[in-house]
């Protein structure tokens, strides 16, 4: 242990070089996220100016802060003034700010969006004022975007793993006791208390425990999981030390998604430096307690998130869940106990083991205690991952923190596609685990989508019941047979052939399934379905009486039409279709056969960006048919 | 081949749970799973060509022909979904000829749909090869695709 305050004290000694830093340093969000939105460019390019002009100073990679609409970001901190904050940067945009910093000596107020040293700079706000930032509470996400995730000594000097020293210092059965009193839950989606599952398995009899990470992220729109291990995969490591300890486990093993490749890079890196520090590998700090962590990649399918559909995909098995008991805390992997804990759950820990469990209490509300991360997409104007205190309205969510709808607001999926749509009413709904249930939706693991008024909830639901039928394991028959019965059913109703009496077939079909599936993919799979038709009814009742979709989005009950008053013939749509369905000569309002037409979408964002008329091409809904 | 997968062969023990990752390597390696392979695996751990087979087919990540020279994978998560991955899906199959999971008889592209690439927040998202393009349109994507030969 003490080596390790040696390398503390050092760390801190480094990071205060960089607050109080000598040099200019400019920080890059080069996660997933941000390299999407051009990262790996404009690092570049900044090396570039760099040496053209003679500075010296430091590139610094970090993670994601959260504001994903934002990016890419790019951060200058100059010395002797605090780091400001720049969003949406491109290459000329760039060349704008380096040059007022490095030329000028000011920051490019313009275009700043924050700084991170208060009230610094009059016309640049402080980065957390945002509107997006202050209402969040960040525990889990605390060194995200702030530190480079590949340095162990910068989370060291943010007190990285002081939890892990801490919970060396006790009994695994004091540690387990305050992860009681903290009242944390399982950040996975299920919501099952921490402490109960690590009190079996703790007192399961066996040699060898595992205890597993599961970072198999499949639900479609969340990333939260990928997100933090990016930015701050010591984090979610070291919550797993002290999980191993407490359950007596010396083994850990974390599974990812394949998907994830930087995720995964970060990790190895993460964990060598562990190794280095000799905070893997035998008596951990000088204690007891052995632990080693080995990284097993997913292979790509959904229900692998379930428990122990994980371990037969870890024991190299065709990935389908069993039925229980035993629960994998008596016998798991390979017949062992074991734990498997989600990452967010894991992230928290250290805080808990830092900061105590009465902290903890301070931040959500009876049985629902803490924070929760939720990756905030779909028509909502601030984008990006959010961390808010269990007990939060949706409301608040949606409209303080997302910045509300641009198109008028209709519904919201919570839990992905296991999870609920939720109608207006439900805005001021708080955000804990018995609430989303009560409403038949669930917590997940956190994926919010918001829909307007141009999303339709009946495609929606096909959309995620597609999802979870594909993804269906075939185990189970209700579940297997059943939701490809929805699926064919809402088809029908999208292509305009449904009748009234599917409807009714939908909500039977539904209960049979929740009934008779053995896992959680089978007991949520018809839950889109069966909230759209309890609070979108008429959606469903229009789509299938009037063949008419108001959302304008299913295909077969929408047309696309030249305006002719507005065209001016510019060409630009003929040139684009690809069917010939639009013909006419130059300067003269153009023809669509409707016949051709196979509704690509290519006349129509021609038509928007780059003609001349600009929106001589509508959608809409299709005329009545008699 | 068969060097390459003996070289694979050595980073792993011969027991039944590295199936998986060995699978996961040689697809790395090699850039499928050929029968080939399947038999060489079977040998190699001990486990029938059936079992081998079962297992790969039930997850999304292999596939069992060969692959284009440049990977195209649309996404077609939630959010993706929402903002026109479908409209963009099928265009390319329109262009390539080809439908998901097969490789242009050129062998230029093949073609892929994946759940979530996790850049739900700059959706629409195609990825081809390792690069991930964000806010994809229809005629984006169709200009995108003449950079790839």
């Amino acid at each position: 242990m003490n080596k390790l305050k040696k390398k503390i004290s050092t760390a801190k000694k480094k990071w205060e070089a960089i607050e109080n830093n000598k040099e200019p340093i400019i920080y890059i969000g080069a996660a997933s996220c941000g390299r999407a939105a051009g990262a790996l460019e404009l690092i570049s390019e900044t090396e570039k100016y760099i040496k053209e002009n003679n500075i010296t100073a430091k590139i610094i990679q970090v993670g994601c802060i959260g504001p994903c609409y934002l990016e890419p970001l790019v951060d200058i901190k100059m010395p002797g003034q605090p780091r400001v904050s720049y969003s949406n940067v491109n290459v000329r945009l760039l060349s704008n700010v380096l040059k007022s910093h490095f030329l000028e000596g000011v920051p490019f107020s313009k275009a700043a969006i924050g700084n991170f040293g208060g009230t610094s700079f009059k016309d640049i706000p402080p980065f957390y004022d945002l509107p997006m930032l202050k209402p969040q509470v960040r525990i889990v996400l605390r060194n995200c975007g702030l530190i480079d995730p590949e340095d162990i000594d910068q989370y060291l000097a943010k007190d990285g793993y002081q939890g892990l020293m801490n919970a060396l210092k006790m009994s695994p059965d004091d540690v387990i006791g305050i992860v009681r009193q903290a009242g944390i839950r399982g950040r996975g989606g299920a919501g099952f208390p921490t402490f109960k599952k690590w009190t079996a398995c703790r007192n399961a009899p066996g040699e060898q425990k595992y205890l597993i990470c599961n970072a198999d992220e499949g639900d479609p729109g969340a990333f939260m999981n990928r997100s933090l291990i990016e930015s701050d995969p010591h984090a979610v490591l070291e919550g797993m030390l002290i999980a191993g300890y407490s359950i007596g486990a010396s083994k850990g093993i974390v599974y990812i998604r394949a998907e994830y490749p930087l995720a995964i890079e970060r990790l190895i890196t993460a964990i060598k430096q562990m190794k280095e520090y000799g905070l893997l590998g035998k008596n951990i700090l000088g204690s007891a307690f052995s632990f080693d962590i080995a990284i097993k990649e997913g292979a790509g399918a959904f229900v692998c998130g379930e428990e122990t559909a994980l371990i037969a995909s870890i024991e190299g098995k065709r990935g389908m869940p069993r039925s229980r008991p035993p629960f994998p805390a008596i016998s798991g992997l390979f017949g062992c106990p074991t734990i498997i804990n989600n990452v967010e759950t894991l992230g928290t820990l250290p805080n808990i083991l830092r900061n105590g469990a009465e902290w903890y209490n301070r931040f959500g509300k009876e049985g629902n205690r803490g924070t929760k991360t939720f990756s905030l997409v779909g028509k909502i104007r601030r984008t990006g991952l959010i961390e808010v205190q269990l007990g939060t309205t949706l409301r608040e969510i949606i409209f303080d923190i997302g910045g509300g709808v641009q198109k008028p607001f209709k519904a919201i999926q919570t839990g992905g596609p296991s999870g609920g749509c939720l109608s207006e009413e439900f805005l001021d709904l708080a955000v804990d685990y018995e609430s989303l249930a009560s409403a038949g939706s669930i917590m997940g693991s956190g994926g919010l989508i918001i829909m307007d008024e141009d999303t339709c909830v009946v495609d929606v639901a096909k959309y995620f019941l597609d999802f979870t039928q594909k993804e269906s394991c075939g185990k189970c028959i209700p579940c297997r047979v059943g939701t490809r019965h929805m699926v064919e059913i809402l088809e029908r109703i999208t292509h305009g052939e449904g009748s009234p009496e599917d409807l009714l077939t939908l909500r039977t079909l539904g209960d049979t399934i929740k009934k008779g599936s053995l896992c959680g993919l089978g007991q949520t799979a018809p839950n889109p379905v069966l909230t759209t038709l309890r609070y979108f009814r008429n959606e469903y009742l229009e789509h299938i009486r009037d063949g008419r979709c108001r959302a304008i989005v299913c295909k077969d009950l929408i047309e696309y039409r030249v305006i002719k008053e507005k065209c001016t013939g510019c060409q630009s749509c003929v040139k684009a279709c690809p069917t010939g369905a639009i013909s006419g000569p130059r300067s003269e309002p153009h023809n669509l056969d409707k016949t051709k037409c196979i509704k690509c979408r290519s006349c129509y964002e021609v038509c928007r960006f780059e003609a001349i008329a600009g929106d001589a091409i509508v959608i809409r809904t299709a005329e009545k048919r008699s | 081949m068969p060097e390459a997968i003996e070289v694979i062969f050595e980073k792993y023990q011969r027991k039944p749970d590295q199936l998986i990752p060995i699978l996961q390597n040689v697809q790395r390696e090699l850039g499928y799973i050929a029968p080939e392979s399947v038999r060489r695996i079977s040998r190699y751990l001990r486990i029938s060509e059936n079992q081998i087979f079962g297992v790969s087919s039930f997850y999304a990540q292999f596939r069992f022909t060969a692959p284009g020279r440049h990977s195209i994978k649309v996404c077609l998560g939630t959010a993706c979904h929402v903002k026109g991955g479908a409209t963009l899906l099928e265009m390319l199959e329109r262009e390539l000829g080809i439908g998901c999971g097969e490789s242009t008889p050129d062998r230029r592209f093949d073609l892929e749909r994946v759940a979530c690439l996790g850049c739900c927040a700059l959706s629409p998202v195609v990825q081809i090869d390792a690069d991930i393009y964000s806010r994809m349109t229809v005629n984006k994507l169709s200009e995108l695709l003449k950079q790839y030969e």
